[in-house]
């Protein structure tokens, strides 16, 4: 009862109107229209990375080549995510018909699901879901077709070149940027690449128009977001919420009332401890995340959730380059060096520095985002690193 | 090894013979033989003329392409963070004891492998296992050993 409650929103799982009405309100639209409500709507990606949907679409529709694919990026892999499972499990034809909604905006004609191994007992289910989305399109007379492939078992596929890498039967190994996939993706072609969840969202613009979602949020994270919440919890589980809380608000809302932290994004994202949970705000302008918020109470030793997350890095890096591949196996080792008084204390600061390189240094988003969890840890918890 | 020839060649024609059909030819032979032989992959460079160091090195990229003997059901327990919280170890204990085997490791009679993987996307109802595509979550050690049990006889 108290004034912080959180909004609950219901536009991820609403079901109100069907797909093929959604789809026809869509197709009695212009490009140029769709694309506008999108950029007013302020919707940015859904998978991490954060951008601006309306602009991903826009860029890859004004390439000169003429090949172009859509794809949905369903490896959801990142530590403490499990919304993108929950959505294609309830309401997969709308990941379809934002895929659609894309082809339509970009001018493709074939889509992809890359849907990760671990969800392949989804498979049946979602194929029969596609056969009757084709048959939808085949209604309305629209020429767009989806194929669902699948990944075997690695994180880093989940990175947009990787998952190219994989799709065209090769090691999931990210490739240089630029090009940016809306020039040069699956097959070297245009392509728009966006997450399940940002898939929904953009296809619910397409029915409500922008105000909806726009009237959602704060300036910089506009709407609502599906959050993944589990760990030290009562309430583990999937909630869709209007962006724009702070962490206090959520964990006086999701916590077991000892909470000492809250990992925001994953391993690959930030830990807030207790006393900044006041000030933090969950969102673009905070520490933004694709929907993992894992919890750790009292009990937990935080140096065991940091040595896990390193564990977690050095297996799924792709060993590509050198400053991550190097760089988490040390990080590790230099924990566990500190842990047990083979190092000063203040060799934490020198794998703070290296945490730093590899930020800079690593060729994509894994290997650069290690620093987060790792400093956001070390700082907070240094005599959990050291006792 | 004529069966693995046949394998190879009827997933080369589901499949297609370009470089795109590797990794549903790879996940194929899983589907069969539950791991990936020297023979297969040889026979998977001559169907789609690449050469075999480009088959082994896709097929040693990906966890779930396992190039070593597995039984015939894998089991996967998560051990990332959530699931090692609520005790993935009580889980991995009880289901050393049950096969008698290490993780690692593959049961004599070839029916069950041993794995631990990353996070399964069921960190809410951790501990989470896969037993090959499977989902078994909220896992407790009475609750594996029935699982277990239910396999056995299968
Ligand atoms: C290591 C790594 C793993 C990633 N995994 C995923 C993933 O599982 N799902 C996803 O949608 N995006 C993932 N991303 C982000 C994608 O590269 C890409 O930004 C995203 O799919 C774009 O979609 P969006 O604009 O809708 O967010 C990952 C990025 C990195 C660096
Ligand atoms: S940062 Fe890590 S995962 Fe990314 S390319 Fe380099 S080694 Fe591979
Ligand atoms: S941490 Fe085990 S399923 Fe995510």
């Amino acid at each position: 009862m108290s004034y912080t409650q959180l909004k609950r929103v219901d536009l991820i799982f609403d079901t109100e109107a069907t797909t093929k009405d959604i789809l026809q309100t869509a197709w009695s639209k212009t490009n140029e229209q769709i694309v506008n409500e999108l950029l007013e709507s302020g919707l940015k990606g859904r998978g991490g990375a954060g951008f601006p949907t309306a602009m991903k679409w826009k860029f890859t529709s004004e390439q000169p080549e003429k090949e172009r694919f859509v794809i949905c990026n369903a490896d959801e892999g990142e530590p403490g995510t499990f919304k993108d499972r929950e959505i294609l499990f309830k309401v997969p034809q709308k990941v379809f018909g934002g895929m659609a909604v894309c082809a339509k905006v970009i001018g493709a004609t074939q889509g992809f699901v890359y849907l990760r191994g671990e969800y392949r007992f989804l498979l049946k289910e979602l194929q029969k879901q596609l056969d009757d989305f084709h048959g939808i399109l085949k209604d309305l007379g629209i020429n767009f077709s989806i194929s669902i492939v699948m990944g075997s078992g690695a994180y880093i596929c989940g990175e947009e070149s990787a998952l190219f890498e994989s799709m065209e039967g090769k090691r999931g190994e990210p490739r240089n940027k630029p090009p940016y996939p809306t020039i040069a993706g699956f097959r070297s072609k245009p392509t728009v690449i966006n997450n399940v969840e940002t898939l929904v969202y953009a296809f619910m613009i397409t029915k409500h128009g922008a105000k909806k979602f726009k009237d959602l949020g704060t300036a910089d994270s506009r709407g609502s977001k599906v959050f993944s919440i589990s760990g030290d919890t009562p309430k583990a589980g999937i909630y869709e919420l209007e962006l724009g809380m702070t962490v206090e608000q959520f964990v006086e809302e999701f916590g077991d009332g000892d909470t000492k932290a809250v990992q925001v994004g994953g391993a690959s994202g930030f830990c807030v401890p207790r006393k900044k949970f006041k000030d933090t705000i969950i969102g673009f302008e905070g520490v933004p995340t694709g929907g993992s918020m894992m919890l750790f109470n009292s009990s937990r030793s935080m140096y065991n959730v940091l040595h896990n997350y390193l564990e977690f890095f050095e297996e799924e890096s792709c060993g590509q380059c050198t400053p991550c591949r190097v760089g988490c196996q040390q990080l590790m080792k230099g924990i566990e060096a500190v842990k047990k008084g083979k190092k000063h204390a203040a060799y934490l600061e020198q794998l703070m520095k290296l945490s730093q390189t590899m930020k800079i240094t690593a060729k994509c988003g894994l290997g650069q985002s290690v620093a987060n969890s790792f400093s956001s840890i070390v700082e907070n918890f240094k005599e959990e690193m050291i006792y | 090894m004529p069966e693995i020839k046949d394998l190879v060649k009827g997933l080369a024609e589901a499949h297609g013979r370009t470089r795109e059909s590797l990794i549903p030819i790879l996940q194929g032979v899983i589907a069969h033989e539950n791991y990936i032989s020297d023979e297969a992959m040889t026979e998977i460079a001559r169907e789609l003329d690449i050469s075999a160091a480009q088959v082994y090195g896709t097929a040693t990229f990906y966890s779930f392409l396992d190039t070593q003997p597995r039984g015939k059901y894998v089991i996967r327990v998560c051990k990332t963070i959530t699931c090692a919280m609520k005790g993935k170890s009580l889980i991995i204990q009880e289901l050393e004891d049950l096969l008698k085997i290490k993780l690692g490791e593959t049961t004599p009679n070839r029916k069950f492998s041993l794995l631990e993987t990353n996070c399964l996307g069921w960190c809410h109802k951790g501990p989470a296992m896969l037993i090959n595509d499977e989902a078994y979550t909220e896992l407790t050690p009475e609750k594996v050993r029935e699982i277990i049990n239910e396999y056995i006889r299968k």
